[in-house]
């Protein structure tokens, strides 16, 4: 292949097809090289769609695109081996259209958004793996695939690569991903009956339900499970902190194992008949783990770039607009004729800088590392705040009063008034 | 299902029979690691340990994660992406 491209796009994922749709649309000369047998099936999420994020790139993406169930109801459990304390939110007005998210099974939401990147005009090639990126001092002027004289040029490479982010780390723009900055998530996807969903979950037909777990279920580690409705199945999973399992022995299977075994999760997918396991890393380093997201003629959108909003389980609609960001820059500099270089390039950081995605990872900036050096809201809290629940609500002829001083006194021995007061302190500086 | 063999049975694979995609580059730099983390953590059940401290790879169920190369303290993987079209085919993602 000798013909020379405005711009390459490396991966086909949330933040990929993003970039290669807006580059398209925008009139640039864009290959999308693909490493998956078909775009999708490599790619792995739990998986909430967030409208807004591809209703600014395809407006009417509700047509036609795979979609599941959309939500009506959150739920959040905290939960020690055998119960959860839990909090719900459900409205009506999440029943009306346009709906706000959605439950998608990735292989077949990829599909569509890459068919929209062909119908835009990109050149998309799969079954083909990046292995390097082509540099002329430290420009990129391409890439190298696996592919039969496998060198590509073009004025600029986006990495859209995933969070492993080999190309950049390989090229040296950044370093080598940290235990600590990523989490582990594995996952399995279980199907019923749609009647059985909509009946073990009081859900009407099309609407869904998610639900966020933590505490007892990750074995002391820092780290979440969930559990979503899809149309005729069940996706549900838990993922933790790599750093943290790291440090002990339970398998990520065993894990997600035990999960499933838990009293309140297993009549939930009981009789369903499990069709895939998968695992995938996730970014949860945050604001300080992003790294340097442009250079001469490369730029980074996505998973790559570490642009996942732990706290609130955002994620694909980061990568999307961080890759329409991305083409948005790249489109502006052609129109103007300057090159691609770091100078120019630069006002793609703005752009992230001015963007939600930006402003809400810096407010959550010290999240990761308080959580790490705290792992009490993950084990001790859960833990108070069952037996709490359980005296208060268990009718045994001992008086409320009574039960209130039990609860004070179980706090502040696990805890201490010093403790506690800290903790609160933390967990507001984490979240504030 | 508790065994990672009858989860890695549900998925779709096309395995490159051309070679594995990663390799441990000093088998002897295995023998001095104490964790072998790569074992516990690796979510495929990819890294066995023999028991007289060697570490057996097949790479064959390889979720193309990228965990077993983060948690390498020592570096000791090459570790690339499968060849195009190979490794893990996801059915729903």
């Amino acid at each position: 292949m000798s013909e020379k491209f405005d711009v390459i796009v490396v991966g086909a994922g949330m933040a990929g097809n993003a970039c290669a749709y807006v580059l398209a649309q925008g009139g640039l000369k864009v290959l999308q090289i693909e490493r998956g047998e078909t775009p999708g099936s490599k790619n792995v999420q739990g998986a909430i769609l967030y409208a807004d994020a591809i209703e600014r790139i395809i407006p009417d993406f509700r047509d036609d695109a795979p979609l599941e169930r959309h939500m009506i109801e959150q739920r959040l459990w905290i939960m020690d081996d055998n119960a959860y304390v839990g909090a719900s939110y459900r409205s009506e007005d999440f029943n009306q259209e346009p709906y706000n998210r959605y439950t998608i099974l990735r292989t077949h939401f990829d599909q569509w958004f890459n068919k929209k990147v062909r119908e835009a005009g990109a050149l998309v090639i799969c079954e083909t793996t990046v292995t390097e990126l082509l540099l002329d001092g430290k420009r990129v002027i391409g890439v190298l695939t696996d592919r039969k004289g496998g060198e590509i040029y073009a004025d600029a490479v986006v990495l859209c690569d995933g969070v492993n982010s080999r190309l950049a780390t390989k090229a040296g723009f950044h370093p080598e991903i940290q235990p600590k900055d990523v989490a582990l998530a594995v996952k399995e996807i279980h199907f019923l009956p749609q009647e059985t969903i909509e009946a073990r979950f009081n859900l009407g037909e099309n609407e869904g339900v998610a639900i966020e777990m933590a505490g007892k279920i990750t074995a002391g580690m820092m780290g979440t499970g969930f559990l979503y409705t899809n149309q005729e199945s069940i996706t549900l999973g838990v993922g933790c902190m790599l750093s943290d399992f790291k440090k002990q022995k339970v398998t990520p299977y065993q894990l997600l194992e035990k999960m499933k075994n838990h009293p309140s999760i297993k009549p939930l997918i009981a009789d369903s008949e499990m069709k895939e396991y998968a695992a995938h890393l996730i970014p949860e380093g945050g604001y300080n783990a992003i790294p340097k997201v442009y250079g001469d003629g490369w730029m980074i959108a996505g998973d790559a770039g570490q642009f996942v909003n732990g706290l609130h389980r955002e994620g694909s609609n980061l990568a999307m607009t961080t890759g329409m960001l991305a083409a948005q820059t790249l489109i502006a500099l052609k129109a103007a004729g300057k090159p691609f270089n770091a100078t120019h390039l630069s006002a793609y950081k703005t752009k992230l800088d001015n963007s939600f995605v930006m402003k809400d990872l810096k407010k959550y900036r010290r999240m990761p590392d308080i959580f790490h050096r705290n792992k009490q809201f993950f084990t001790t809290y859960p833990d108070l705040l069952s037996q709490a629940a359980q005296s208060m609500i268990r009718v045994d002829g001992i008086d409320k009063k009574s039960k209130e001083q039990g609860i004070k006194k179980s706090f502040l021995a696990s805890r201490s008034w010093f403790g506690l007061l800290g903790d609160a302190f933390k967990f507001w500086r984490a979240v504030e | 299902m508790s065994k990672i063999e009858e989860k890695l049975f549900q998925d779709r694979y096309q395995v490159d029979t051309a070679g594995a995609h990663i390799a441990i580059k000093d088998a002897e730099l295995c023998l001095h690691c104490e964790q072998q983390q790569c074992a516990v953590c690796c979510p495929a059940g990819c890294y066995t340990q023999e028991g007289n401290g060697r570490l057996v790879l097949i790479t064959d169920g390889c979720l193309e994660c990228g965990t077993c190369r983060i948690v390498c303290d020592q570096r000791n993987l090459d570790w690339e992406w499968p060849r195009g079209g190979f490794g893990i085919l996801f059915k729903f993602g």
